[in-house]
């Protein structure tokens, strides 16, 4: 070995594997304005898409008449559900087991519902038309409150499923009921409630809000009557499951269906779902004959695809006088708005709702939670969280604050006592999961030290006083949360969308000259897939990631995975990435015992290389055996170097965090000023901490403005109030404070490489650290004040201020 | 509806194109010159992904009408750098990971450029301020503000060594 030969960390280094804050390899086309989105595409002949809505939240539609509409020079047609209908496609299936309309048949459920599909050579000229289609209304009783819906003198919403007893997921006991889901044990947890020696009681609304991504959703369909193929661009989270519901919908055979993802411009799972946009312009293109752009306009995104959250969490908490719990109970009241399209697991009405007793050793618990029909958008997706597990988060995390104000004890010293400790893990929670692994009080001991706790403490209880000498308006408020995800989602044995198991998969082929192309089932919308799985594989390939390329998002090309949401593309797709890397490795051993001669296991790996064992100068590079494989016959081994890996996760990941927000508000002008947020993140093995980082802040952000002041407002005629981004709060630079990160890291025992998943993570756990330094800073005024909704806008402070008696 | 002819000098070439009186600006780039970089996110002048330069200032393309631009000298995204010479900005936001799904950074960029021009020197506060025009829905913009600030320090420097 002479001074030039690279070591062995040199090797290593060189490879910009696991660990490394490799630069993303995404950034070149993007700073210079060379993106491709959905709106960027351009086909000839093109033509544009666009919708009628209803103005009404409630409505019979007597009639509609296009006539005029067609009269207009470049208007090419105009659908509506009777065009539809002959086809069966009125009507669609929803990921949660319910129907939605396509078009309005017969009645509309919600203001900016479809109701009639307008072609037009170009997209002025579509505006143009869809104010001179006329449509004859007929209004309707509107049910805006989910509480109301199974009144008496409530309106049925559901005609078409008015006298089904029993939908996909259970009995219905109410024409505006969808389900009831129950988890753990009522009577024992009942039990507990009556014997405790403490309860404490909330109701906690997580408010309606929307993802909102930067970029809208939209299509482009292309069917070309020639080869009887349709090409699908699209803003799809989930390339190949659209590809499968657009064969079962159309009829269409699958292998004559090709979806593409291009780029994503932010998805939070907004683009998870099947919207009416898809199926109109795939009809359109089939009618006209040309490809059909649809790209949502922000009120038609903010109107109609997919709000989140809207769960009203009625909540009861035992415990011992000394702090210990002892049992949780929850009631969920879930607001589906017109139609149940979720995007949760078949078999989890409610997500992962059940995971509400969070980093807890609660030893029982029930939950049972109502979903129900209203006169709102449908949906209640994943938010940048893994199925509802952003409500499960907030709602345990408000409960244990209530309980401290009960118990009259410091909510961080209440936490601690009821960590679930490290070696209860694997830990089995009493609503049915097992937590793979975690180390909460290292953590949240980390965290506390790192914020100065009691130091903060103090101070509050200084400024507490000085406000009451008169000394001060400004209160000062410490948020805490230690939160757990669930993600990954998962097992085949228990997770499924549409039937389709949640495994995902990759694709590997080295090429002769020793660099490589991996396919994966998930898609980017921004998380940096082709900087990071190209990392993963680094490390197990021995090949560098820049020599590596990642490709996404084309059914035609990649392996049929269920794509990129929940936090699941690093535990899943991840872990197929890694499994079909050791594929290849497996073969190239063989390759390389073949070329230096010695037998299979004479040899072992070496970062890079295999190595004869104690001749580490005899040795073979992956680059050498990737050329081998091409050009040379090896007895007993096919040619060529690839594998494909279908991964199936043998359990979800739980990534958890401890969160910190200090936060001083006016109570005079209800303004708040985060003056830190600090965020300890533990999301197992990090495979690039610069984008981990930058996940965080994102995160984060979003969670600042669910909590601080957006929401999906609906007024009591069901006409919605924040369709535009002046009235749906998005925090500028301006507002959003500046970010601490810090971690630990727990690998998952069960994942090949031991990552977890972060992307959501600051959401989950964000939420409820704002929400709470918001509740915490009032907590030393009026006995009874132990919480107060979001989203914590500077009215609602004020509000609180106010009636606590704080102005007079 | 008759349609106007509009000239306009984008990213240093002269172009000329026909348009109705009523159509956005972004609406012509993108869609009549096919300069695609400057991207729609809201139409109603509050996310600034449309964000270009329009004789040397900061606009927002959905609130303009092409008309209004005819004679303009526009700037977009595609006009600040080559593959070959990226802009400080460019490189900045990629070495610091101030962009995830890019769908932002145009508008972003085009707007720190000119910001950089109004303030050379401007604390981290005034960055958060001067780019509170330009919505990111990824970054939480502090990376975004880290990257701004790190071009101002290198654009500054050269600068000063040209002097
Ligand atoms: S598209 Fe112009 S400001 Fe949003
Ligand atoms: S990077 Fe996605 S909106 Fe800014």
């Amino acid at each position: 070995m002479n001074e030039m030969t690279p070591t062995k960390s040199e090797r290593a280094a060189a490879l910009k594997g696991l660990g490394t804050s490799r630069k993303r390899v995404e950034d070149s086309r993007f700073t210079q304005g060379k993106g491709n989105y959905i709106d960027d595409i351009k086909m000839p002949g093109m033509v544009f898409g666009d919708f009628v809505r209803s103005p009404y939240a409630h409505a019979r539609v007597k009639s509609i008449n296009a006539e005029k509409a067609l009269e207009l020079p470049g208007v090419i047609a105009v659908l509506t559900a009777a065009d539809l209908e002959p086809l069966s496609l009125h009507w669609m299936p929803t990921l949660a087991g319910d129907k939605q309309m396509v078009l309005a048949d017969g009645k509309v459920l919600f203001q900016g519902q479809e109701v009639a599909f307008v072609v037009a050579e170009d997209r002025y000229i579509a505006a143009d038309a869809i104010d001179l289609v006329e449509v004859d209304y007929e209004e309707l009783p509107v049910l805006v409150d989910p509480m109301k819906a199974e009144l008496d003198d409530a309106p049925i919403l559901r005609e078409d499923i008015a006298d089904q007893k029993a939908g996909a997921h259970g009995a219905r006991r109410h024409p505006n009921h969808i389900f009831t889901w129950e988890q753990g044990e009522k009577e024992a947890t009942e039990a507990v409630l009556s014997g405790a020696d403490v309860v404490a009681e909330e109701t906690v609304y997580y408010h309606r809000t929307h993802p909102c991504p930067l970029e809208t959703c939209g299509c482009v369909a292309s069917m070309d009557k020639v080869n009887g193929k349709l090409t699908l661009y699209g803003t799809f989270q989930a390339p190949h499951v659209v590809r499968t519901v657009a064969s079962l919908l159309s009829g269409i055979a699958e292998h004559n269906i090709r979806v593409v993802s291009p780029d994503i411009g932010g998805g939070f799972g907004n683009k998870v779902g099947v919207y009416p946009g898809y199926v109109c312009s795939i009809v359109a293109s089939i009618v006209t004959g040309v490809p059909v752009k649809w790209v949502e306009d922000r009120m038609d995104n903010l109107m109609a695809t997919a709000f989140a959250r809207d769960y009203w969490m009625t909540g009861k908490i035992a415990a011992t006088k000394e702090g210990k719990i002892t049992g949780l109970w929850c009631h969920t009241v879930a607001d589906h708005g017109a139609f149940d399209a979720c995007a949760d697991p078949t078999k989890f009405p409610a997500g992962f709702m059940n995971i509400c007793t969070g980093s807890y050793d609660i030893p029982t618990a029930y939950l049972a939670v109502d979903g129900i029909y209203t006169n709102k958008a449908p949906g209640g997706v994943a938010y940048r969280c893994s199925f509802r597990v952003t409500e499960a988060a907030y709602f345990i995390e408000r409960m244990i604050e209530v309980l401290a104000i009960k118990l009259d004890m410091d909510a961080g010293e209440l936490r601690k006592i009821n960590f679930i400790k490290k070696d209860q893990f694997p830990y089995n929670s009493a609503l049915g999961w097992e937590f793979d692994s975690g180390d909460y009080h290292t953590a949240w001991d980390k965290a506390m030290k790192a914020v100065d706790y009691d130091g903060l403490r103090k101070e509050q209880a200084e400024r507490v006083q000085a406000f009451k000498n008169g000394e001060t308006r400004k209160m000062m408020g410490i948020g805490l949360c230690h939160f757990t995800e669930i993600v990954g989602a998962g097992p085949m044995k228990n997770c499924d969308i549409l039937g389709m198991g949640m495994f995902d998969s990759c694709e590997i082929r080295i090429h002769p000259t020793g660099s490589a192309i991996a396919r994966l089932g998930t898609i980017s919308q921004g998380q940096g897939h082709a900087t990071t799985f190209a990392q993963i594989l680094a490390s197990e390939i021995g090949i560098s990631a820049d020599d590596i390329t990642i490709e996404e998002g084309d059914t035609d090309t990649a392996p049929y995975g269920l794509g990129t949401y929940g936090s699941r593309s690093t535990p899943v797709a991840g872990a197929a990435t890694a499994m079909a890397g050791r594929k290849i490795r497996a073969k190239a051993q063989m390759i390389a015992a073949y070329l230096l001669e010695v037998h299979d296991n004479d040899i072992e790996w070496d970062v890079d290389r295999f190595v004869v064992k104690g001749a580490e100068e005899r040795f073979k590079t992956m680059k050498e055996v990737a050329y081998a494989s091409y050009n040379q016959e090896i007895p007993g081994v096919e040619p060529g170097l690839e594998a494909v890996s279908y991964y199936d996760p043998p359990n979800m990941t739980y990534p958890f965090g401890a969160y910190v927000c200090v936060m001083d508000i006016d109570i005079d002008t209800g303004e708040h000023e985060i003056r830190k947020f600090y965020a300890l993140d533990d999301c197992g093995t990090r495979i690039n901490p610069m984008i981990i980082e930058g996940q965080v802040h994102g995160g984060l952000t979003e969670a600042l403005a669910i909590a601080m002041g957006q929401e999906i407002a609906y007024d009591e005629m069901g006409t919605h109030k924040t369709a535009t981004l002046m009235d749906f709060f998005i925090p500028t630079a301006w507002e959003t404070p500046h970010y601490e990160t810090d971690f630990t890291e727990t690998p998952s025992p069960h994942h090949p490489i031991g990552a977890k998943g972060v992307g959501e993570s600051p959401n989950v756990g964000g939420v409820p650290a704002f929400s709470n330094a918001v509740n915490d800073a009032f907590r030393a005024f009026g006995v009874n004040h132990t919480h107060t909704d979001m989203p914590h806008d500077h009215w609602r402070i004020w509000k609180t201020a106010r009636d606590l008696g704080m102005h007079d | 509806m008759s349609k106007m002819h509009i000239k306009m000098t984008v990213n240093g070439k002269s172009v000329e194109t026909l348009a109705e009186p009523r159509e956005l600006l972004i609406h012509v780039l993108r869609e009549r010159l096919d300069i695609t970089g400057p991207h729609i996110g809201c139409e109603t002048s509050h996310c600034g992904a449309c964000t270009v330069d329009m004789n040397g200032k900061s606009v927002k393309s959905c609130t303009v009408f092409a008309a209004q631009a005819n004679g303009a000298d526009v700037t977009t995204i595609e006009g600040l750098g080559t593959p070959d010479n990226l802009h400080v900005l460019q490189e900045m936001f990629k070495e610091h990971h101030g962009l995830q799904c890019g769908f932002c950074t145009p508008g972003m960029i085009t707007r720190a450029h000119r910001f950089l021009q109004e303030n050379p020197n401007p604390t981290e506060e005034e960055v958060r301020f001067g780019m509170a025009g330009n919505l990111c829905r990824c970054t939480g913009y502090q990376n975004i503000v880290k990257a701004i600030m790190a071009a101002a320090s290198e654009m500054n420097a050269a600068r000063e060594a040209a002097q």
